[in-house]
């Protein structure tokens, strides 16, 4: 038997916001029948951004529909831009905790809640435009998912993120990848390393060079923010960037741009790169 | 906490109540009759008394001879030790059957041999968790060691063709292993007729003790012993005899024996109100196993668009214990192996409820249930995403 905070038992057994909202305008969905639980989160937004109302319904267990009932709660009232920053750890926190199995519910919430922002910003569902790579077939997770909820949660085992998002929670066969991001993302949090003398370079061995540290170190790392980065063009040591993603029109790009990109670059294959751009 | 006063239990494949027959049996035991039965003096050497009744009344139940019964500590220990001794003991054979819907304990032992290089076929389960004869004899090759397999299912009640089972393996020279936790003192099993080398039994499934369990070893079964160690159990099972839970389970076996033609009747009747009553409240819900050979008090349903942990903490809230199939209340992620294997739909395996009775529910327990499930499968279904496309 799961151990319950009172407060869980309580929002399972008197859900607030429970059943259709008819006049909803935005909708958010997560999860789906075949993982065992599902959530839609139906909200009305007015002209200003605020949450007028929220509603949802639930498939799932006692936890699933407690979450959702707090995120309801956590959400009301509030502006989309500021409700859109709530975690998952919000949801359980105010829940009094969650059983470390259980954690998913929190997320899913979590997760309708992004849906339902995105449509709210006139944008598709992640499902569609999710540009991750599918790690998990069984619960159709994603390495970026992955990413994002270990980020979050600093998660540091396979088993931790099968709590937390299900991923490798089935058939397991894709622990090995699980705990290879983990990897991943873990040395990436270590220093950089010590700059390298590099040998001198050709044009084209230069901008092959710059285009695998682009898309291998840098792009990643840029994804654990939500933005991305595509290669424009490379002018003898003058390279050209697009951020695009959350990195578009963020107001840090350019600073992203000089001590991110460039720093990287000038570290890994030449010091006199200059970065811009596009 | 919830007691048993303020409970109706309805969870009777996960474990029972200790009679109160076998508590008074198994007392003494626990308090004068302390001795060990291997030692030579009169006060410890009268408890092999004691175990000799238990064991008679073990074989009684099973229609065996008392030197085929091993006592163990429980129904996971039977089937590790029976597949433990069919292996070592026919090392030049490789190759296992076995069924996808068997319980962990032999499920593990299967991967376990497969991780040392043997071979196993996992027969599959149709729509009503039924296996296919034709497919069980086609598996059977010259280099088979075991066929391991369930007498009824823990999860829908579903009853294997046992006897048509052994006459298809034992016909191929074959070894034959029954799991039959979940049949002892519920069906009849009469091992003088039905040609099995092995059989696991549970002490607390049948109101003994947890912590209890036997396995029968056919007379001429070359046997060898998973604990080793002493010289108990005739050298089979080695460590000072567990004397009260012998006792206790003896105790239930004879109880069970004596009571088994009218508890079938009278739980079967009260399951059967069950499944009436709740198809007949509830929209949308369906039976799984085979409802023409299934356990007498067993009754695994499903509510559609609802989710099983939901559904059970709501029947909590009324002192109504049950169990389900669903992915939430392992933690496993995944709904029933079972209940898979069976290719229950999603929609319906993550929302099912195994009601399983025993000799001490009654008619108004029953119709209390029958009272309460509407209420709260509406109430789940009010909440649910999914709820809406019921009505097409």
């Amino acid at each position: 038997m799961w151990e319950y905070t009172e407060t869980v038992r309580d929002h399972f057994l008197h859900p607030r916001n429970a059943g259709v909202l008819e006049d909803a305008n935005v909708i958010g969905e997560a999860g789906s029948l075949a993982c065992g639980d599902a959530l839609k989160l139906m909200l009305k937004v007015n002209e200003q951004g605020i949450i007028e109302d929220a509603k949802f319904q639930t498939f799932g267990c006692a936890s699933a529909i407690a979450s959702s009932s707090a995120l309801t709660e956590l959400i009301k009232g509030k502006h989309m831009d500021e409700a859109a920053k709530l975690t998952n750890k919000e949801i359980a926190e105010y829940l009094g905790g969650l059983p470390k199995e259980k954690m998913h519910c929190s997320v899913m919430g979590e997760e309708a809640l992004e849906d339902a922002v995105r449509h709210w910003k006139g944008l598709p569902s992640k499902a569609h435009a999710e540009e991750g790579r599918l790690v998990c077939k069984c619960f159709g997770v994603t390495d970026l998912q992955i990413i994002k909820v270990a980020k979050e949660n600093n998660l540091t085992t396979v088993e931790e993120v099968t709590d937390f998002i299900k991923a490798g929670g089935a058939c397991g066969s894709c622990k090995d990848d699980i705990q290879s991001i983990l990897d991943k993302l873990h040395s990436m949090e270590k220093p950089l390393q010590e700059i390298r003398p590099v040998p001198r370079m050709t044009n084209v061995q230069r901008m092959q060079k710059v285009m695998t540290i682009i898309n291998e170190d840098i792009a990643p790392r840029l994804a654990l923010d939500g933005g991305s980065i595509e290669l424009v063009d490379v002018d003898g040591t003058t390279v050209v960037v697009a951020l695009r993603g959350a990195c578009s029109g963020c107001s840090a790009s350019q600073l992203t741009l000089k001590n991110l990109v460039e720093k990287t670059l000038r570290e890994q294959v030449d010091s006199a790169i200059n970065v811009v751009e596009a | 906490m919830a007691d048993v006063t303020d409970v109706i239990y309805l969870d009777n494949n996960a474990t029972t109540r200790v009679a109160p027959e076998v508590v008074e049996a198994m007392l003494p035991a626990f308090g004068p009759l302390y001795g060990n039965a291997s030692s030579m003096h009169t006060f410890g050497g009268q408890m092999g008394h004691y175990i000799a009744t238990a064991r008679e009344q073990v074989a009684g139940i099973l229609g065996a001879d008392p030197e085929e019964i091993i006592f163990t500590s429980c129904g996971s220990e039977s089937d590790n030790a029976a597949w433990y001794s069919a292996t070592e003991t026919q090392p030049e054979k490789r190759h296992v059957i076995t069924t996808k819907v068997e319980h962990s304990a032999v499920l593990a032992y299967g991967h376990y041999l497969e991780d040392k290089g043997y071979e196993v076929t996992w027969l599959g389960v149709d729509d009503k968790g039924q296996i296919s004869l034709e497919e069980l004899e086609r598996a059977i090759r010259p280099d088979t060691a075991l066929v391991s397999m369930m007498y009824a299912n823990n999860e829908t009640g579903t009853i294997f063709p046992i006897a048509k089972v052994a006459e298809i393996v034992k016909s191929h020279g074959v070894q034959l292993h029954v799991d039959a936790v979940q049949a002892v003192g519920k069906e009849v099993i009469d091992l003088s007729r039905l040609p099995i080398d092995y059989l696991a039994l549970s002490g607390h499934k049948l109101h003994a003790p947890k912590g209890i369990g036997a396995l029968y070893v056919r007379r001429g079964t070359r046997f060898r012993p998973y604990v080793k160690g002493g010289h108990q159990e005739r050298g089979r099972r080695a460590g000072t005899e567990n004397v009260p839970y012998i006792i206790g389970l003896g105790k239930a076996c004879e109880l069970a024996a004596s009571n088994m033609e009218k508890e079938r009747t009278q739980v079967a009747a009260l399951r059967d109100r069950l499944q009436e009553g709740l198809l007949a409240a509830i929209p949308h819900c369906k039976i799984n196993g085979d409802q023409a050979h299934r356990l007498p008090n067993t009754l695994n349903i499903s509510f559609e668009a609802v989710e099983g942990e939901a559904l059970l903490l709501q029947l909590d809230q009324y002192g109504i214990c049950a169990s389900s199939g669903s992915a939430c209340t392992s933690g496993s992620l995944e709904p029933s192996h079972v209940l898979r294997a069976m290719g229950v739909p999603f929609n319906y395996a993550h929302g099912s409820v195994r009601f399983s009775l025993s000799r001490y529910n009654t008619g108004a327990e029953i119709e209390r249930v029958i009272e309460v499930m509407p209420t709260i499968v509406s109430e789940l279904r009010k909440i649910s995403p999914f709820a809406a496309f019921l009505k097409k």
